[in-house]
């Protein structure tokens, strides 16, 4: 399997690019510490120099250090909210798909409901109700992306719960909740992960866009799509280290997970999307 | 057939009646009451009495949801205290703006998607579709706004070609500033073109897969009318789909274009409720948005059964939704 994707060159690609950027995010800062909880007003705006390689922003916060702090959320939030709304959609979906009838009706018609409003709106509808933490940010985003998994494995466990396995687990007396858990859930598991891989690109797309439209964690916290939030105010200025930066890591992580995706898409030979 | 339709137009209900429910609900999040955000926080206990009493506000909840319904029903979305002005007729003031852009950008993404998709099915996998498949997943993960700025940067600020944001509408609407429009209908073609292209790209392959195709050149079609008769024919069930799917997307995208190019539509109106928190307009628009989804997707799959006579004959199963 290792093998079939390491034929995917594009896969590859992304997953060496996921690599360094969990490096650049989680252990850059330990080789270059900066300061991103003060502000310091005597060096706003700096161009790139030696001291400060990517310059410095309107608070004085060293770019560079900010984009691995920032890109930090951005990961957190991405994986908590592609393993918790995995978990659940995919519990979700294949209680629906197996229990099938009015239960399967009415599950399907909520998934219907909460599908119907985009994410975007509710989320800043939410922003404005509550100040957003990174809790409530992946608590909140999760509630509103399980929506695409259950519709997955409930049409996946459809397709496997008349195979004769799960016949014969039945056969034997199984529980229903025993033949989903040990039987359905992992047959499904390579749709399942594909996906999630999908999820975390879209939970950082999301995250993103909310902090861009000046929704997203409060000051000091950094994310990219604040800081891009920030740097477009100075986009007449000329200062572009404040705004291509931020801009340029969230379409290389996105990009790197969708290449990820796609490639064990076609390694684990899943239905998705 | 109207078996089909009949099940679906209930299912359609059904959902309305729940995404009304859950807007509902997200009111009832909206800190502190709504008689302290109208009369002001000093205000004494007999105003709020009276203020409660006189919007329903003291009945159980359940017979406040039925009351919501009821203004619902009756065309009433709420009103906003801020702009002193019903949301309906706010949101009816601007949807004609949002008509304007999201269907010029819907519309020019499909003229060029609907070709591009075919072109690439026809090549698939030599240099020419890879080089757009890369583009189109740039695109793709690209945030609509990201590819705001750059387009602006480089045809505005950078070749200065065009204007950076839409003047203010003058008596023709936001179409009395072609030039400022450009920008705007540019980003949301780009965005939609990168979506519908790959989806067109991979409904196309499954058509040319199809006996019909093989059986079409074999008795000596010319290659232009194999394409046009049965591909592109053929794909565009797959497309009806998609365009019921597009709605949230389009709307999102629509916001987030209406903020950056400063244009006015309902998109902007919700941002600045938000900064404003001015729940009511949020929550109108919220609830509109969810009302054109549910609709598009009903439209998307009545249009395919129509199309399509294999769909609600007994063995066909619905429509597929991925």
């Amino acid at each position: 399997m290792i093998q079939r994707f390491a034929h995917h060159r594009f896969g590859v690609a992304g997953a060496a690019v996921l690599v360094l950027l969990f490096a650049f995010c989680f252990a850059g800062p330990l080789v270059d510490p900066t300061n991103q909880l003060q502000a310091n007003v005597a060096i706003t705006n700096m161009a790139p120099s030696a001291a400060h390689p990517l310059g410095t922003d309107a608070n004085g916060y060293d770019v560079l250090g900010r984009l691995m702090v920032g890109g930090r959320a951005s990961l957190e939030i991405g994986l908590a909210v592609a393993v918790l709304a995995t978990l659940f959609g995919a519990l979700w979906g294949a209680l629906a798909g197996f229990s099938g009838g009015a239960i399967d009706a009415l599950l399907m018609r909520i998934v219907d409901t909460l599908l119907a409003l985009p994410a975007i709106f509710v989320l800043i509808y939410l922003a404005t109700v509550a100040q957003p933490t990174i809790w409530l940010l992946i608590g909140v985003i999760s509630l509103l992306s399980w929506l695409g998994p259950a519709r997955l494995i409930r049409g996946e466990t459809l397709s496997l719960r008349s195979r004769p396995y799960i016949d014969a687990a039945r056969a034997m007396g199984a529980p229903r909740r025993w033949t989903i858990v040990r039987h359905l859930l992992p047959n499904a598991l390579g749709t399942v992960t594909v996906n999630a891989t999908f999820q975390v690109a879209d939970a950082i797309v999301l995250l993103a866009t909310l902090s861009f439209l000046g929704f997203g964690l409060a000051p000091p916290a950094a994310t990219w799509g604040g800081m891009l939030y920030q740097g477009t105010a100075y986009l007449l200025d000329g200062y572009w280290w404040e705004v291509y930066p931020a801009g340029v890591m969230i379409m290389v992580t996105v990009i790197a997970f969708n290449l990820v995706g796609e490639a064990l898409r076609d390694t684990l030979n899943a239905r998705t999307r | 057939m109207s078996g089909f339709l009949l099940r679906r137009t209930g299912q359609a209900a059904g959902v309305l009646l729940g995404v009304t429910l859950v807007v509902f609900i997200l009111e009832r999040l909206t800190p502190g009451s709504l008689a302290h955000a109208i009369l002001g926080p000093r205000a004494d206990h007999q105003a709020v009495r009276a203020f409660d009493a006189a919007n329903g506000l003291d009945h159980p909840l359940p017979v406040q949801y039925l009351d919501y319904l009821w203004h619902l029903l009756h065309g009433d979305l709420g009103y906003s205290y801020r702009l002193n002005q019903s949301v309906g007729s706010l949101i009816a003031s601007q949807a004609p703006n949002d008509l304007i852009l999201v269907g010029l950008g819907f519309a020019l993404a499909l003229a060029i998607a609907l070709p591009l998709g075919i072109a690439q099915a026809v090549r698939r996998n030599r240099a020419g579709d890879q080089l757009v498949t890369a583009a189109t997943l740039a695109l793709y993960s690209m945030p609509s706004y990201w590819l705001a700025l750059l387009l602006i940067a480089a045809l505005s600020t950078g070749a200065h070609l065009l204007p950076p944001e839409a003047g203010p509408p003058g008596p023709a609407g936001i179409l009395s500033d072609p030039r400022g429009l450009v920008l705007p209908v540019l980003t949301l073609t780009l965005v939609n073109v990168a979506w519908f292209s790959r989806y067109m790209r991979s409904a196309a392959i499954e058509t040319l897969a199809e006996d019909y195709i093989r059986l079409a050149r074999a008795k000596g079609l010319p290659e232009r009318l194999v394409l046009s008769r049965h591909v592109l024919r053929n794909s565009l069930l797959a497309v009806v789909t998609l365009l019921g799917m597009s709605v949230p997307m389009l709307l999102t995208s629509g916001l987030v274009v209406e903020y950056v190019f400063n244009i006015p539509g309902v998109g902007l109106s919700y941002y600045v409720a938000a900064a404003n928190a001015d729940y009511p307009v949020e929550l109108g628009i919220t609830l509109l948005v969810g009302v054109a989804t549910v609709t598009g997707s009903l439209l998307a799959d009545v249009a395919y059964a129509l199309l399509d006579p294999r769909v609600g004959t007994p063995g066909a199963g619905s429509p597929k939704q991925p």
